[in-house]
C-alpha cells in the first residue's frame, strides 16, 4: 500500500484487525469493549477498498491484544477478519478467525427472563449454530442480530 | 450430564445424570426406566417405603406450587425420607438479595438431593453448576419442567400406549415449560404432535428447532376442530391472563380453546384429557365424571412417578 492509499496509520504495539466486513468496524470496536471512554489509541477504517472483500472495514488498536472470548464473537460477525498482533511496528503473529462452537460471555442473552440477565455470578454461554447462536441456558435462538446481543458495559 | 464422581452408580440409564434439567437430555431407555420403576412403586408402595430412610430432599421453590412440591414431599416421604424447605422467598435470604447460586451451594449442605423452581429460564442448569448433590428442575420459568413430562408420559402410557400415538397439545405453546418439556420428549417416540394455539402462543423458534432436528413429526393449527377427531390424546394448557395486553382479548382467544362434552362428540371414544393443572376454565366441570378426564388420575401418578425418579437419582448415593 502506498502512502497515497494509506488511510490508517501504522501503530507500535498492539492488534490490528483486517478484513472486517465492511460496516462492522464500530460492532467490533464493541466487542473489545471501546468506547470513547476507554483510553485507548484507536484507529478505524471503514469502507477501505479490498482486493479479497471489495471493501472492508479495519480497526487498529493501540497497546491492546484480544482475549480468546472476544476473538470467538468477533469471528460470528466478521467471519472473514485476520487479527495481526504488532510489536514494534512489526507484525508478529497473524491469523485468522475460526468459528467456535460456542462463544462465553461478550455477548448477553436477549431473553430478559435469562438466569444469565440476572445478578448472578455466571456468564453468557452460546452455542453456534450454522445460522445463530443459542443460548446454553435458556435456549434462545438468536439469528439475524447477533451484533445488537454484544454486551456494552 | 454424566459425573465421574457418580460412575460407579448402579442402574443402567439414569444413572448417567447427575441432574434432572430438561427432558430433551431424556432418551427413551432414560424414560422407560424410570415409567416401569414407577409402575413397580404404584404396584406395590410398601415394598419401597424404607428404600430412602433418612434422606433430606430440599425444596427450593421460588414461586408458589401445589402439585409439584406436596408430590416431590409425598414421594421422598412415601420412600422413607423427609424433606427441608426453604419455604416462601418473602421468608428467606433471598428476601435479603442473596443470589440463587449462593442458596443452593448453601442449601446443598443440608439436603442429599434438591428440587428447584425458580421464575427465570436456565436458572436450574446455572444451580447445577454450583452443587455436586443431584438437583431436579421443578419449572424454570417458560422453559423446562421436566418431572412433569415424566408423569405426562406415564399417564400416556398408562390411557394410551406409545405405539403410533396421535397426540394434541393445546393452549399457551408458546410460554408453558410443560409443553415445551412433553414436545421434546415425545420425538424418542413414534408420535405424531399436532399444537394447537392462537398465533401469538405458537412454539417458540428454540423448541420448533429441536422438534425439526429430531425429525419429529408436527402439525401446528389454530383450531381444534379440524383435528379433534384424530387424536389418542388432548393434552391441554391454560392460557395465562397476562399474556395478553388486555382483558377484552385474553377472553375473546381464551374461550377458543376451552372445551366440554358438547366440544368433545366430534371426538373418539377413548380420547384421553390430560392437563398438567391448575386449570381456570380451559376444561368444563362437566367432563370430570367422564371417560375423557383423566386428569386427576395424571396429577395422582406424580407421586409414584417422582418416588422412581428419586429412587434412581439416589440410589448410587447409598
Amino acid at each position: 500500500m502506498s502512502d497515497r492509499e494509506l488511510r490508517v496509520s501504522k501503530i507500535r504495539n498492539g492488534t490490528v484487525v483486517d478484513h472486517i466486513a465492511a460496516g462492522q468496524a464500530l460492532n467490533v470496536l464493541a466487542i473489545l469493549g471501546i468506547d470513547a471512554d476507554s483510553g485507548e489509541t484507536v484507529s478505524v477504517g471503514m469502507r477501505v477498498p479490498s482486493d479479497r472483500l471489495g471493501s472492508k472495514d479495519i480497526v487498529k488498536v493501540e497497546g491492546r491484544e484480544l482475549s480468546q472470548d472476544e476473538v470467538d464473537v468477533l469471528s460470528l460477525i466478521a467471519p472473514a477478519a485476520t487479527i495481526n498482533i504488532v510489536r514494534e511496528f512489526d507484525v508478529v503473529e497473524k491469523h485468522r478467525v475460526e468459528r467456535p462452537s460456542e462463544v462465553e460471555g461478550v455477548l448477553s442473552c436477549p431473553n430478559r427472563h435469562c438466569i444469565t440477565t440476572s445478578d448472578e455470578p455466571v456468564a453468557s454461554r452460546f452455542d453456534v449454530l450454522d445460522d445463530g447462536i443459542r443460548c446454553q441456558y435458556c435456549d434462545t435462538i438468536v439469528r439475524d442480530d447477533i451484533a445488537e446481543q454484544i454486551d456494552v458495559p | 450430564m454424566s459425573g465421574d464422581s457418580r460412575a460407579s452408580r448402579a442402574g443402567l440409564y439414569s444413572m448417567r445424570h447427575d441432574h434432572i434439567i430438561s427432558a430433551k437430555q431424556l432418551s427413551r431407555a432414560d424414560i422407560e426406566e424410570v415409567l416401569d420403576r414407577a409402575a413397580e412403586v404404584a404396584a406395590d408402595p410398601e415394598a419401597a417405603a424404607d428404600r430412602h430412610e433418612n434422606t433430606l430432599l430440599g425444596l427450593l421453590f421460588f414461586e408458589p406450587s401445589t402439585r409439584t412440591k406436596m408430590s416431590f414431599t409425598a414421594a421422598i416421604k412415601r420412600l422413607g425420607g423427609d424433606v427441608v424447605d426453604m419455604g416462601t422467598v418473602e421468608s428467606s435470604s433471598v428476601k435479603k438479595g442473596e443470589s440463587l447460586a449462593d442458596t443452593v451451594r448453601v442449601v446443598e449442605g443440608y439436603a442429599d438431593a434438591l428440587v428447584l423452581r425458580h421464575p427465570s429460564e436456565g436458572s436450574a442448569k446455572m444451580a447445577t453448576e454450583f452443587v455436586d448433590v443431584p438437583l431436579i428442575n421443578g419449572g424454570d420459568g417458560a422453559g423446562q419442567h421436566p418431572t412433569q413430562t415424566l408423569l405426562d408420559l406415564y399417564s400416556i402410557r398408562e390411557s394410551a400406549g406409545f405405539d403410533d400415538l396421535t397426540i394434541g397439545i393445546m393452549g399457551d405453546l408458546k410460554y408453558g415449560r410443560t409443553v415445551h418439556s412433553l414436545a421434546h420428549a415425545l420425538t424418542n417416540f413414534d408420535a405424531r404432535q399436532h399444537f394447537i394455539s392462537p398465533e401469538s402462543l405458537q412454539l417458540p423458534r428454540s423448541v420448533r428447532y429441536d422438534l425439526h432436528e429430531a425429525g419429529a413429526s408436527i402439525r401446528e393449527h389454530t383450531e381444534l376442530e379440524p383435528v379433534l377427531p384424530e387424536l389418542d390424546v388432548l393434552y391441554v394448557t391454560r392460557i395465562q391472563r397476562e399474556r395478553f395486553p388486555d382483558d377484552s382479548e385474553y377472553r375473546e382467544v381464551a374461550g377458543q380453546y376451552q372445551i366440554d362434552s358438547e366440544t368433545l362428540e366430534a371426538a373418539r371414544d377413548d380420547l384421553t384429557v390430560l392437563h398438567p393443572l391448575p386449570r381456570v376454565d380451559e376444561i368444563a366441570h362437566d367432563l370430570d365424571d367422564t371417560e375423557y378426564a383423566h386428569y386427576f388420575q395424571q396429577a395422582h401418578n406424580g407421586v409414584p412417578v417422582r418416588m422412581a425418579l428419586l429412587d434412581l437419582l439416589l440410589e448410587g448415593e447409598r
